[in-house]
């Protein structure tokens, strides 16, 4: 058998303390094991950035950590974004109204990639947004409207 | 579970990590895992144990020593990126930091991970080329400094006994008035570079280079200097023209053959981003005397 480890993790804010494989992966702890299938996996190798996640307040790739590696800390996932069930997050609403998702496979990654990217640099041009979303691929949108989305959020964001 | 099985330790001290990857056979480092956790997600690499540096103290640090700047083996690069000191006294290393990869593996990965993966066109590798750098080492019967041209062995190997671990790296900081500049092609923003340049001159009143260095990423096995250039351009004048000549031995280096790009691409590549490089780095000189 495979050897395993006992680990407490705060995700969306709820401690969760649970005894894992060393080699399971951070996102197949979110998702096989606490049922969290928001974040998708696309390429497991660290390529389509689907399966971003914010750990400590800073995107990463969840197909690239182990589950073990998140004792002790603290994860955002996308469905921690909206602050209740009724809802969405501004950065939500902008995709939303701006057809900024079509089959919603790569959005979970593009939202958690935004949420820091906006928090760190709240004025942002395009090409900030470009080059902040370059490490997620979407086959669908073309990027466009999410580009757009991301420059209408980061100017709710900013407020009045 | 994509990962093969292997036992998982996480030691707290370089020691500690020391005295592991002395007694365990076939073990991994895991520093950042953006190379190693696809290599073991794709089960290119199957180690009984992995020793994650994660927990590690001591080594994550930026710090001014004697006009060099210590970089800490576990510094993410994403401190390197937002580094102020960087920014300052090591221009190149700003520059090419942004061009590593992306925000979110940035986040996690390390300068001594890069270093240590050593991928040929990796910016890191080439930067460290491109200024003298010395790497130090810990192992079993103590630490000892490698300077960094002779730390790539062969293709993705760096010069490292099996029980040593990187612990940091020494980049030597050029003058106040120096010029910099990294440039490097690749497909798309993130991406590997096929082939990069780092360039790095100082010059006298009269506009005259005194000292030069000129690296080439991705080419070879390893960042290649181009020290008959760098010879060259001592006591000469920029300009666009002179370049043109004086980076066209270039195209006769050896490169690599690959599904990105043929060696004959590479090499045109070598020449073209070279000259840029050096117009970059000798423009900055003189942006900065003026500011």
């Amino acid at each position: 058998m495979s050897e395993q480890r006992t680990i407490a993790v705060t995700v969306n804010g709820k401690r969760h303390e649970q005894t894992v494989p060393v080699r399971l992966t951070l996102a197949d702890f979110l998702r096989q094991r606490l049922r969290l299938t928001g974040t998708h996996l696309g390429c497991e190798h660290g390529v389509c950035g689907a399966c971003t996640i914010l750990f400590d307040g800073h995107s990463a790739r969840s197909c690239l950590m182990l589950a073990v590696q998140a004792d002790g800390h603290d994860i955002l996932t996308v469905e921690g974004i909206a602050p209740d069930g009724k809802t969405l997050h501004p950065l939500q609403q902008a995709f939303h109204e701006h057809h900024g998702l079509q089959c919603g496979f790569c959005t979970p990654g593009i939202l958690t990639t935004l949420i820091e990217l906006l928090r760190d640099n709240p004025n942002p041009t395009e090409e900030d947004i470009r080059i902040g979303i370059s490490g997620n691929l979407c086959r669908c949108t073309g990027y466009h409207n999410i580009v757009v989305a991301a420059l209408d959020a980061a100017k709710r964001l900013r407020g009045p | 579970m994509k990962p093969p099985a292997f036992s998982y330790h996480d030691p707290r001290t370089t020691a500690d990590a020391v005295a592991l990857l002395a007694s365990l056979d076939n073990a991994k480092l895991l520093a950042g895992g953006q190379s190693l956790m696809p290599m073991l997600n794709m089960r290119y690499v199957l180690p009984d144990h992995v020793i994650d540096l994660n927990c590690v103290d001591g080594l994550s640090y930026i710090r001014d020593s004697n006009g060099a700047l210590e970089i800490g083996a576990m510094t993410r690069q994403r401190d390197i990126e937002f580094s102020a000191l960087v920014r300052e006294r090591c221009p190149l290393m700003h520059e090419a930091i942004a061009q590593v990869g992306h925000r979110q593996t940035r986040n996690r990965g390390t300068l001594g991970g890069s270093l240590c993966h050593l991928d040929p066109a990796a910016e890191l590798v080439a930067v460290a080329a491109a200024l003298d750098a010395k790497v130090t080492v810990a192992g079993k019967t103590g630490a000892r400094s490698i300077d960094f041209a002779a730390f790539p062995v062969a293709y993705m190997t760096a010069a490292l006994e099996p029980d040593e671990l990187l612990t940091g790296a020494s980049f030597s900081c050029w003058s106040a008035r120096h010029g910099a500049a990294f440039v490097e092609f690749s497909r798309r923003h993130g991406d590997f570079a096929i082939v990069s340049a780092a360039a790095l001159l100082e010059e006298d009143d009269a506009g005259k280079v005194t000292r030069a260095s000129l690296t080439l990423g991705g080419m070879g096995p390893a960042p290649m200097r181009a020290a008959d250039v760098e010879r060259t351009l001592i006591g000469e004048k920029i300009g666009d023209k002179g370049l043109r000549e004086l980076c066209e031995p270039l195209r006769k280096l050896d490169a690599v053959d690959d599904i990105h790009a043929p060696a004959s691409y590479r090499q045109q590549l070598a020449t073209v981003l070279s000259r840029r490089a050096l117009i970059k780095a000798h423009e900055r000189i003189a942006a900065r005397a003026a500011s």
